[in-house]
């Protein structure tokens, strides 16, 4: 005897394709991906039409033409008579450069005011409330704005320091004018020269021999020190007692990197007035000043949030638990809260940063050469190519994106609670 | 024997608490000075305080009002007058234009009616403390005072019509109790029409308010929904309520596509009602970001939805361009959508198409909000637990049944702070459209500061357009706040 009811094992009809559950969903899927695939081929073709109307013959050749517009802020050796693609790499890594600066500052920003907000001090944790809404809820572009034109309007001209109305701050090292902030720049005079890679393509870049000794001697010094706390654990399991090593360990890294500093003939060029302007150093734009600043300040209030919400959600019994232990409250902050917080924190922190990212596109709102002032800027306008130009771009942040995404997804995995 | 105690035999009276540990003073102890960090942050602030409010009340309360121009304040004040006071001239004579850009000056009333009855539309959504009356009381007097305002013997004489119904049922609404209503209405007396009609009709008033035009073309649109109505009514006991609805959603699209145009044509030759069209280049300031603020926010949520649906469904194909769609907008900055909104939309349509700006910004800006609204009810639908999806199957409800009546409502409620979140980040989103050219506040704000008279100002320009931005956003996020305390089931 069976109490199933079998399917209905009838003729195949139409009508089932809608009704009958078996098919219902293959239905709606292919009918869905009809669709999809339709409006593709629409949108498609209405292009073709109007591109062939317009006279344009869509293709990516125009990106070798030369480009024939100036960069001031740039991190590589370019000129206007470069291609396009080297425009857009220019500004690809004054993205990046923006991006990794602001990323920094409002961690740092974040980190600082969240944890404020926490504290017992009311009027502390009352300022950092206003701070957070504050920042918040106004747009981050109207922040730039708003920051640039008081960069320009308040600071004093190059010509007021000839004047003596204004003067250099940080021991006359730092010049702070409404042209942007000059600071001092660091100078080899037995330096080791570049090497040139790449030759003469589009793509070319230098690397500074000077910065890879340091960059090895600094690993080099931290593997060094690494390897001396490894021996001091070793010690403290086999005899109960730890060696003191932080003077060792700073030495491994601090010692190297200044003996080779001294080597290769390190000093810094600091900024001097000549003329109408200030000449030496490394001259920060306001363009990018203001950019960094607000994206760091609006993104830092939300770090903030994150962070207060990542500590608050550690239960207090951890806390309680740990003292019990007999743990100092320093290491119960370091061995319990912070790993837990963190598990909470870093997935939010890290859209943030893709967050923070994405806005600094809106560097074109002041000026700043980033990839959508280069490539979705002045070369589409130049060039006409609007469809073009505007598809690179959105891949070009696409694969930031996915990448940054992915690497979140890494994260996730790695620290997810193992339920068994 | 000394072999004595003495073992007290009456209670002592409680004493009050010593007069550190109490009140004020109590309070300054153990929130302020409670041991010597906090002392030192306590003075520190305070020095932060007084610095940051010495310079900034002095700069608020300056009396500029009234000058013309920024060299006037700084003839008020000497040379600094620039930095060391306001200068509100800026405002005084600006903020018509920062409100409306340079909408026509005698149809103004249109946006402000239009921001008037958006809030009455809004308010049955938004709040269920109000009365059905006290609504309609709202609506009367809204339109009553747009009739005041405009003036003319028609106008005041309607709008002292509508102000005194007003008045009437709203004196009957305060002198009758909740309970003599219920009486009332179970005794048999007839109720107002519920509310939520007004809001439901709101989408088709507001674009012809501020857009004009003749009244012929919303109307149309709004049959749209009257004809797929009764098409649904009719096929569907006769062929069956998919197929009835598949064909009531073609019925609507067939009228909307080919026939409203004819309709309002034909109607607006018949019976010409209509407005002045003002064209979408003199919109602009704070009316143009709620514009698009308010129609990317209404039509994201449902498109958001939908897409969350389908990224957790189980057909593939449709999972994979819901995945798809989501991860793409995501992926890429706002700026580039609006690119596609100023310079690519038209290429990608049928040659010849040229439509309106705002109308394409909204296009973009909405399927924005909508990616990201997605991700968040799709975090409202992950955190459910798993036994709500199976009661609901187990009590034999459909797909649809189950979404509607228990998932989603859980869903939507857990992620409201994720919801409103994204509807505030849309709102402050809006403001870069002065990028591409359109002149929302910001857009003006760089015009103003081009203007001779005005050229250096900047803090008190955009501390206006920020102070403003704030007050709209600050408010949601308290009002998610209060919809989160209303809505929650859980005793604890």
């Amino acid at each position: 005897m069976t109490t199933t009811t079998d399917p209905h094992q009838g003729q195949f009809r139409l009508s089932m394709l809608l009704y009958d559950s078996r098919y219902r969903s293959m239905t709606i899927q292919i009918v869905a991906l009809i669709g999809f695939l339709m409006l593709i081929g629409w949108l498609l073709s209405n292009t073709a039409q109007n591109l062939a109307d317009l006279g344009k013959e869509p293709g990516f050749s125009f990106m070798l033409e030369p480009s024939g517009y100036d960069i001031n802020q740039r991190l590589l050796d370019y000129n206007s008579q470069d291609s396009h693609l080297r425009a857009s790499l220019m500004g690809l890594l004054n993205t990046l450069l923006v991006a990794a600066m602001g990323c920094i500052a409002a961690t740092v920003i974040g980190v600082i005011i969240g944890v404020l907000r926490l504290s017992p001090n009311w009027i502390v944790a009352r300022l950092s409330a206003v701070y957070v809404e504050g920042f918040r809820n106004v747009p981050v572009l109207l922040w730039i704005v708003f920051i640039m034109a008081v960069l320009i309007e308040t600071l004093p001209q190059p010509s007021a320091f000839r004047k003596g109305e204004a003067s250099m701050s940080l021991w006359d090292t730092v010049a702070i004018t409404n042209r942007g902030v000059y600071i001092p720049e660091p100078l080899f005079s037995r330096s080791l020269g570049d090497i040139h890679v790449l030759g003469s393509s589009a793509l070319r870049f230098d690397v500074s021999l000077d910065l890879l000794a340091l960059l090895a001697v600094l690993i080099a010094g931290i593997l060094t020190s690494v390897l001396i706390k490894r021996r001091a654990d070793v010690i403290q399991e086999a005899t109960g007692e730890r060696p003191r090593t932080w003077h060792l360990r700073l030495g491994a890294i601090v010692v190297p990197f200044i003996l080779v500093l001294a080597v290769l003939g390190f000093y810094l060029g600091y900024p001097e007035l000549k003329g109408f302007n200030f000449k030496g150093g490394t001259h920060l734009r306001n363009s990018l000043i203001a950019l960094w600043l607000a994206l760091s300040l609006y993104t830092g209030a939300f770090i903030a949030e994150i962070v207060r919400s990542g500590i608050l959600a550690v239960s207090k019994g951890q806390t309680e638990a740990a003292s019990a232990l007999g743990m100092r409250p320093n290491r119960t902050m370091s061995l319990v809260v912070l790993p837990q917080a963190l598990r909470v924190i870093i997935p939010p922190l890290i859209s943030n940063y893709l967050n923070l990212t994405k806005n600094s596109s809106l560097a074109i709102a002041v000026g700043y050469m980033d990839i959508t002032g280069t490539l979705g800027g002045i070369t589409m306008n130049q060039t006409g190519r609007e469809l073009e130009t505007v598809l690179l771009l959105m891949l070009v942040y696409l694969t930031i994106s996915l990448t940054i995404s992915a690497v979140m997804n890494w994260y996730n995995e790695s620290v997810k609670l193992k339920e068994r | 024997m000394s072999d004595m105690s003495y073992v007290r035999s009456e209670m002592l009276p409680e004493r009050a608490p010593p007069a550190s540990q109490i009140g004020f003073v109590g309070w300054i102890r153990a929130n302020l000075f409670n041991g010597v960090g906090n002392s030192i942050l306590t003075i520190l602030s305070l020095i932060f305080l007084w610095y940051i409010l010495s310079a900034l009340l002095p700069w608020i309360f300056a009396p500029t009002w009234n000058s013309g121009s920024l060299n006037e304040c700084r003839e008020i004040f000497g040379a600094d007058g620039g930095h060391g006071a306001a200068c509100w001239g800026v405002i005084r004579e600006r903020w018509v234009q920062l409100l409306f850009g340079f909408y026509p000056e005698a149809e103004r009333w249109r946006p402000i009616v239009g921001f008037g009855l958006l809030f009455v539309a809004l308010i049955p959504v938004l709040f269920n403390m109000i009365s059905r009356r006290m609504n309609w009381v709202l609506l009367l007097v809204v339109l009553g005072l747009a009739g005041l305002y405009l003036g003319g013997a028609l106008g005041i004489i309607a709008g002292l019509v509508l102000l005194g119904a007003a008045g009437f049922v709203g004196f009957k609404a305060f002198t009758t109790s909740k309970e003599d209503r219920a009486a009332e209405i179970a005794s048999g007396a007839k109720r107002l029409p519920n509310p939520f009609i007004f809001s439901a009709i709101y989408p088709f008033i507001a674009p012809w308010l501020l857009w004009g035009g003749s009244i012929w073309l919303p109307v149309g649109a709004a049959l749209g929904f009257v004809v797929g109505y009764f098409a649904y009514r009719f096929l569907a006991p006769i062929v069956g309520s998919l197929a009835g609805l598949i064909i009531a959603v073609l019925a609507a699209l067939v009228w909307w596509l080919f026939l409203t145009g004819g309709f309002a044509s034909i109607m607006q030759s018949i019976i010409p009602i209509g407005l002045e069209a003002v064209e979408s280049r003199n919109f602009g300031g704070f009316m143009l970001s709620i514009t698009i603020g308010v129609v990317a926010i209404a039509c994201s949520l449902p498109i958001g939805v939908v897409l969350a649906l389908g990224r957790q469904s189980d057909l593939l194909i449709v999972k994979a361009l819901c995945v798809g769609f989501i991860e793409f907008i995501r992926g890429v900055p706002l700026i580039t959508l609006l690119f596609v909104a100023s310079t690519l939309l038209n290429i990608f349509l049928p040659p010849g198409t040229n439509f309106d700006i705002i109308l394409r910004v909204l296009i973009m800006v909405t399927l924005f909000a909508a990616a990201y609204m997605a991700e968040v009810v799709r975090g409202g639908l992950a955190a459910l637990p798993k036994g709500q999806y199976e009661a609901a199957d187990a009590l034999g409800l459909d797909y649809w049944k189950a979404q509607r009546l228990i998932i989603m409502p859980q869903a939507l409620k857990i992620s409201i702070p994720g919801i409103v979140s994204t509807f505030i980040g849309v709102f402050k989103d809006t403001v870069l459209v002065s990028i591409i050219g359109l002149l929302d506040p910001l857009g003006l704000s760089n015009a103003i500061r081009a203007d001779q008279d005005w050229n250096g100002v900047v803090w008190e320009l955009y501390g206006f357009i920020a102070f403003m931005f704030f007050v709209f956003c600050f408010s949601m996020s308290r009002y998610s706040m209060y919809l989160e305390r209303r809505l929650r089931t859980d005793h604890s």
